[in-house]
């Protein structure tokens, strides 16, 4: 099991790093969310991984348990992670809206037409 | 316990909600409302200032749960004077937002400018690393809102590449934190740094992973080369008031190593040996190299300004990797300075380009020309580090406490070569743009498209007193902080004497007195 988390994990964020490199922003915007879903699984595996256990003690007998503190972490993480795409798309959509144009990158004219004055 | 410490964190909290859903629609009860938040902030950052001048650090329980179990609060020195500085910062740009009409180019201004600064506070006083992550998300998600305030392709288009980069750099941030958490069991810094002086050298490899993970992170904040390329395209196209809050936010990335390294991962634990003195070092007298030529080679004025806060970056960022209490001393009054001087630069980029547009080149004289250049030159003065403004006395102080480093030769040459450089190019950008502008007066016809910029340029900004008065008071706080450099450098030698004894910090925490 050690071997499949660590290779999902190892996988989702190759792949996402491959498509951060692209050159459009609804790769990126893929890519970016496919290593939030990595870093949450990676998470998720801090607390060691255990089959078949609750996340609270026992007080009346060993049974085995497993640690809940990563999986309120890793709740954090997916809603801000969540947010955080949503901020992303809107912001990528109204850039393609107002320029028509969905490179990440800056143009030459971008950088010629002074920022900030056509506010 | 305390309740002022939560103070700076819960105030804009309450705020910022109370602007967007209450006064929506009303923008002047918007900015009464921002104004007033912003000098109670200032408030409550000198009340809490002047406790933990005492020497007593403090710890704040959320929820009353104990440390390590709940997350805490830490006053101490370094944190107070940190949510001070933010205070102090907010409350001229906040006037200047108003004055010069920006507040008004888009909406919820003043909710994103507290959520903001919630942020920056929480991620002073937080004592726990994965409350720190949160603050630092709280302080993103309204500096994203506030980058793309008042919109436009170019600014929009910047934003995305600043929101891609920073959703990288908060992923970086969890699988630092996972490591970390992996091998100690805790998030509580304190209790974090305990663990890792416990730990046996032979299962330091992940720890080592996650303690550089941590200082790629706080780099990127930071924008130490090579990862700052973010910086100048996204401070330059934000709005400028907007680039001089943004200037504590580099601030931020700067402390947090500052308290992270001297905590838990210092250079005498022998898990990371060498981390911060052998990268570190190197990579902030590239930083301070790079910001010079950028200043050097900038064709706009925002970009030139966005150099000025990297190279201060690079500086500051020498300071700290020195690791020696004299050094922390003098790279906490080198934060102070570098924080308002370039605040004072953004904002009086602003003034250039509401009047005549930001390119670096000759134009017909703007209206004020005068009064601009002067703040001009004070920024100037204070920035490049010359006589008699504060830049010179945190640039000696750096140099001074770099005397003994091993390779005090290179650092003095990087500082001094640098500030020459920083000196012609801003130099070159002000006789451009204030002196060139005479002469250009009589081939205004020749060039008819400058004609247009200036009769396209907005109208002044509604209330040009009170614009002057904000950027007046940035110089001041300047000015002031020369003055008193005394007071303040004893202020801050405290500071580095209390971050360098961390067991009253852990002790403070894990002690359970609260």
């Amino acid at each position: 099991m050690e071997a499949l988390v660590a290779s999902a994990v190892g996988v989702m964020t190759a792949a996402g790093i491959f498509l951060i490199l692209r050159r459009r922003t609804f790769p990126v915007i893929l890519g970016l969310s496919l290593i939030t879903y990595a870093v949450n699984v990676f998470l998720f595996a801090t607390g060691r991984l255990a089959l078949d256990a609750p996340a609270v003690l026992n007080k009346y007998k060993e049974v085995p348990y497993t640690d809940p503190l990563p999986q309120a972490l890793v709740l954090t993480a997916i809603v801000i992670s969540f947010g955080m795409t949503a901020v992303i798309v809107m912001i990528a959509l109204s850039a393609y809206l107002s320029s028509k144009d969905d490179h990440i990158d800056m143009t030459a004219q971008d950088s010629v037409d002074a920022p900030g004055e056509d506010a | 316990m305390n309740h002022w410490i939560v103070a700076p964190i819960v105030l804009p909290a309450i705020l910022a909600p109370f602007i967007i859903m209450v006064l929506r629609y009303h923008l002047d009860l918007q900015r009464i409302f921002s104004v007033a938040g912003v000098v109670g902030l200032l408030g409550i950052a000198l009340t809490i200032t002047a406790q933990a001048a005492g020497g007593d650090i403090q710890v704040y329980e959320l929820g009353n749960w104990p440390a390590p179990f709940g997350i805490v609060l830490v006053l101490d020195r370094l944190s107070a004077m940190m949510v001070l500085l933010t205070a102090l910062l907010a409350l001229p740009i906040v006037l200047y937002a108003i004055a010069s009409g920006w507040d008004d180019r888009g909406k919820h201004f003043h909710a994103l400018f507290h959520f903001q600064l919630m942020g920056v506070c929480g991620a002073f006083l937080t004592g726990d690393a994965f409350n720190l992550f949160v603050f630092f998300e709280v302080l993103l998600i309204a500096s994203y809102g506030l980058m793309t305030h008042g919109g436009g392709s170019v600014r929009l288009k910047a934003g995305v590449q600043y929101v891609a980069y920073n959703l990288l750099g908060s992923t970086l941030f969890l699988f630092a934190l996972g490591t970390l958490y992996g091998v100690t069991g805790t998030l509580n810094m304190a209790d974090m740094a305990l663990r890792v002086a416990e730990l046996p050298a032979e299962d330091t490899a992940l720890l080592r992973v996650g303690a550089v993970l941590l200082l790629l992170v706080f780099c990127i904040k930071a924008a130490v080369l090579p990862l700052h390329f973010w910086l100048p395209a996204s401070y330059a196209n934000a709005p400028l008031p907007v680039g001089a809050l943004f200037a504590i936010m580099t601030k931020v990335g700067a402390y947090s190593i500052l308290r992270m390294y001297t905590l838990g991962f210092g250079p005498e634990v022998e898990a990371t040996q060498g981390l911060v003195g052998t990268w570190l070092q190197p990579a902030a007298m590239l930083t301070l190299a790079i910001g010079a030529i950028g200043i050097l080679g900038a064709q706009h004025i925002a970009r030139m300004v966005a150099f000025c806060a990297i190279t201060s970056m690079g500086t500051l960022l020498i300071a700290i990797s020195l690791f020696t209490e004299t050094a922390t001393a003098a790279a906490l009054y080198y934060v102070y300075h570098s924080t308002l001087a370039t605040a004072l630069m953004f904002l009086v980029a602003d003034l250039v380009m509401e009047r005549r547009g930001g390119a670096i080149t000759p134009t017909a004289p703007m209206p004020q020309s005068g009064l601009i250049s002067a703040l001009f030159f004070v920024g100037a003065i204070a920035l490049a580090g010359m006589p008699p403004l504060s830049g010179f006395i945190g640039k000696l102080l750096v140099l001074d406490a770099a005397r003994d480093a091993p390779d005090a030769n290179a650092i003095w040459a990087v500082i001094l070569i640098g500030s020459f450089i920083t000196i012609v190019g801003l130099a070159r950008a002000g006789s451009l743009i204030f002196w060139k502008s005479h002469d250009a007066q009589h081939n205004t016809e020749m060039d008819p498209e400058n004609d247009e910029e200036v009769a396209a340029a907005p109208a002044p900004e509604p209330n040009p007193g009170l614009t002057f008065t904000a950027v007046f008071a940035m110089a001041m706080g300047l000015v002031l902080l020369t003055l008193f450099a005394g007071p303040a450098l004893e202020y801050t030698s405290k500071t580095a004497e209390q971050l360098f004894s961390p067991e009253d910090y852990i002790s403070a925490v894990l002690g359970g007195d609260a």
